[in-house]
C-alpha cells in the first residue's frame, strides 16, 4: 500500500517537475541555434548573444527597468514594513478593516484593473493638478510601489505574527519607550523579512509588463514592454538569448541564496547543540 | 495566545498615544489609499459617463449649468451596451470556465507534488521547494514566451512527433484553448503547491498512520482525514490561481491569440485599440464585480491564517 503510493507520488513530483524546466531548457538550447528561424536548427552558434549586446534599444530598456525596480524595491520595503507593523503590532485602529482590504487587494487583483484604474488616476490628477506631467518613468514606480508594498507588508505581518514577542516585553518591562523598542529590538528582529520583501519588490517590478504598459507615456519602454513588442508575432532568437542569461543570473542567485540560508540553519543547529553540551557539562 | 497578543497591544497602545504610532500608520495609508482606493473611484466615475471624441474621451459627470447649479449626469449606457452585447457576455463566461478548469487542473498537478514535498527528507525538501520558488523569480513574460516556442507549427513538440513518425502534418496547437490552459497551469501552479505545501506542513502526519494503524483503507483514510484537514490551504492555493487567472492578459494574448476569448485582453484592447475609456472602464466594473466574492472569502482566510 505504502509502496504504491509512494511510486504514484514520485512519479508526479518528476512530472511536474518536468513540466516546470522542461520548457525553459529548450529556450535556453534554441538560443545557441545560428538558424534566425527559431525552431529550425542550424547548428550551435553565439550568434544572437552578440546581436543581443550590440542592441541600444535593450540596454536603454534595460537600464529603465532596473532604475524603477531599484527605487520601487526600496520605497516599497519602507511603507510595506510600515504597513505590517501598523497591522500586527498596533492592535485596532480607526480604519484597520479599510487598511487591511488596500493591503490584501492589491496581491490578487487582476493586473488589467490595476492598471487601467492607476492610468485613469493619473491622468485625472494630471488635468486637474498638473501632476504628473508626463508618465513614463515616475508614475511606472508608483504603480510598482503600490502593489509591491503589499506584498513586503503580508511578508512582515507573517514574521511579526511567528516571532515571540518576550524580547519586546523584556525591553518594555526595563522601562524602553516603545520608539527605542522599535528601533533596537523589533527592526533588526525583521530585517531578514525585509530583505526578502526587498528582492521580492524587484523583481516583481523587473517581471510587470501589463500594469507598466497602462501607465507609461510614449518613449518610457521598460524591458518586459520591449520584450512583449518584439515576441507578440513571433519567436525571435535574440529575445532567447536574453531569456537565457536572465534564466541565469536568476538561478545563480537563488541557489546562492539557498546555500547561504542552508549553512546558517546548520550553523545555527551545531551552536545549539554545542550550547546544550556545554550546560550538560555544567549541571555534570 | 491571542488574548495575549492583544493584551499586548493594548499596552503598547497605551504607552505611544501619538507622534511615531500615528506616522506608522498614516503613511502606507494614505499611500493605498490615493494609488490604490482612489483610483477605483476614477474608474467607477468614467464608466457612467458618456463617450466622447475629444481629450479626454468621455463627458464630465459633474457639469456647472449656466445658472451655476452642480448636476451630476450618470449614463448607464455603457452597461446596458455591455449586457446587450452578446460578446462581451460571452467573453466573461469564457473567462470564467478558463480560470475555474485551469484552477483544478492545478490543484490535480499541484496537490500530489504538495504532498510529496513534505513527504521528503529535509534536505531534499529544501531542494524541491527552492525548485518550486526558482520559475518564481524569473520572468513571467519569457516562460510565457517558451510555450510559445513548444507549441507552435514549427515548434518542438510538433518536430519531435513528426521526426517519429507520430503525425504526418503538425497538430495546430498554437492560439487555441489548449494553449491558454498550459500557459494558465505552467505560469501558475507554483501558487497552489506554495499554499498547500505551509498548509500540509503543519498537519500531524501521525493522523494518517493511526488511521492506517486501525485498517483504515488508503482511499478512506484521504478523504476522511487528509482532505479535509488540507481545505485551508486547497481554498488558499485556489483562490490564488482563479482570481488573477480570470482576469489575465499575457497568456491569453501571446497564447491564445483571437480564438480565445477572455476578458483581460479585451479590455486591455478596447482601451489601447479602440480608445473607449467609459467602456473599458465598466469591463473593469463588471470583471472587479465577479471577483469581488472570491477577493473577500481570499482576505477572510488571509487574516485568520495570520492571527494564527
Amino acid at each position: 500500500m505504502g509502496k504504491k503510493r509512494s511510486t504514484f507520488l514520485f512519479s508526479v513530483l518528476c512530472f511536474g517537475m518536468a513540466f516546470l524546466y522542461v520548457p525553459m531548457i529548450f529556450l535556453i538550447i534554441y538560443s545557441f541555434n545560428y538558424s534566425k528561424i527559431v525552431a529550425v536548427w542550424g547548428g550551435w552558434s553565439l550568434r544572437w548573444y552578440a546581436e543581443l549586446f550590440r542592441s541600444q534599444e535593450i540596454w536603454d530598456a534595460l537600464v529603465l527597468s532596473l532604475k524603477i525596480a531599484l527605487m520601487n524595491a526600496t520605497f516599497a520595503t519602507l511603507l510595506g514594513t510600515l504597513a505590517g507593523l501598523a497591522l500586527v503590532r498596533f492592535g485596532r485602529f480607526k480604519g484597520r478593516t479599510l487598511f487591511t482590504g488596500m493591503i490584501t487587494a492589491p496581491l490578487v487583483m487582476p493586473e488589467v484593473i490595476t492598471g487601467l484604474s492607476l492610468l485613469l488616476l493619473f491622468i485625472t490628477l494630471g488635468d486637474l493638478i498638473g501632476w504628473p506631467g508626463e508618465r513614463g518613468i515616475t508614475t511606472i514606480t508608483i504603480a510598482h510601489i503600490t502593489f509591491s508594498m503589499a506584498y513586503v507588508a503580508v511578508i512582515i505581518q507573517s514574521r511579526l505574527a511567528g516571532m515571540a514577542q518576550d524580547l519586546e516585553e523584556a525591553a518594555m518591562d526595563l522601562g524602553g519607550k516603545p520608539f527605542r523598542v522599535l528601533v533596537d529590538i523589533t527592526l533588526p528582529l525583521l530585517a531578514p523579512g525585509m530583505v526578502s520583501g526587498w528582492l521580492l519588490s524587484f523583481t516583481l517590478s523587473l517581471d510587470d509588463l501589463v500594469i507598466a504598459s497602462f501607465v507609461s507615456g510614449p518613449g518610457a519602454n521598460t524591458l518586459p514592454m520591449l520584450i512583449y513588442s518584439r515576441v507578440r508575432l513571433g519567436l525571435k532568437p535574440d529575445i532567447n538569448a536574453l531569456a537565457t542569461i536572465i534564466i541565469v543570473v536568476v538561478a545563480v542567485g537563488v541557489i546562492a541564496a539557498g546555500y547561504l540560508m542552508l549553512r546558517q540553519q546548520k550553523q545555527r543547529e551545531r551552536d545549539m547543540q554545542m550550547a546544550a553540551t556545554d550546560t550538560v557539562k555544567v549541571t555534570a | 495566545m491571542s488574548s495575549i497578543l492583544s493584551a499586548y497591544a493594548a499596552q503598547l497602545q497605551h504607552r505611544a498615544q501619538s507622534g511615531w504610532r500615528s506616522i506608522v500608520v498614516f503613511v502606507p495609508y494614505i499611500w493605498l489609499f490615493v494609488f490604490f482606493l482612489a483610483p477605483f473611484l476614477i474608474v467607477l466615475k468614467i464608466s457612467l459617463a458618456e463617450s466622447l471624441i475629444a481629450s479626454p474621451p468621455f463627458s464630465p459627470l459633474f457639469e456647472w449649468t449656466e445658472e451655476g447649479v452642480l448636476t451630476l449626469q450618470l449614463v448607464f449606457d455603457n452597461y446596458s451596451y455591455l449586457w446587450e452585447d452578446d460578446l462581451y457576455v460571452k467573453t466573461y463566461l469564457n473567462s470564467i470556465k478558463i480560470s475555474t478548469i485551469s484552477t483544478m487542473l492545478c490543484l490535480i498537478l499541484g496537490y500530489p507534488i504538495a504532498y510529496a514535498i513534505v513527504r521528503s527528507s529535509p534536505t531534499t525538501k529544501n531542494i524541491l521547494l527552492m525548485m518550486i520558488i526558482l520559475p518564481f523569480w524569473t520572468s513571467f513574460l519569457l516562460r510565457v514566451y517558451a510555450w510559445m516556442g513548444l507549441l507552435a507549427d514549427q515548434g518542438t513538440i510538433n518536430s519531435f512527433l513528426v521526426w517519429l513518425g507520430v503525425i504526418d502534418a503538425p497538430i495546430r496547437m498554437m492560439y487555441s484553448e489548449f494553449a491558454v490552459y498550459v500557459g494558465i497551469v505552467y505560469t501558475y501552479v507554483p501558487f497552489m503547491i506554495l499554499p498547500l505545501y505551509a498548509n500540509m506542513e503543519k498537519l500531524d502526519i501521525t493522523l494518517h498512520e493511526a488511521a492506517a494503524d486501525l485498517g483504515a483503507r488508503p482511499v478512506t483514510t484521504f478523504l476522511t482525514i487528509t482532505l479535509p484537514l488540507t481545505s485551508p490551504g486547497i481554498l488558499a492555493g485556489s483562490l490564488l490561481v482563479f482570481i488573477p487567472a480570470t482576469g489575465e492578459f499575457v497568456i491569453p494574448d501571446l497564447l491564445g491569440g483571437g480564438n480565445v476569448l477572455m476578458i483581460g485582453r479585451v479590455l486591455y484592447n478596447e482601451f489601447n485599440s479602440n480608445h473607449d475609456w467609459p467602456v473599458a472602464a465598466a469591463v473593469a466594473i463588471v470583471l472587479l464585480f465577479v471577483l469581488v466574492i472570491p477577493m473577500m472569502i481570499y482576505q477572510h482566510v488571509q487574516s485568520r491564517e495570520s492571527e494564527g
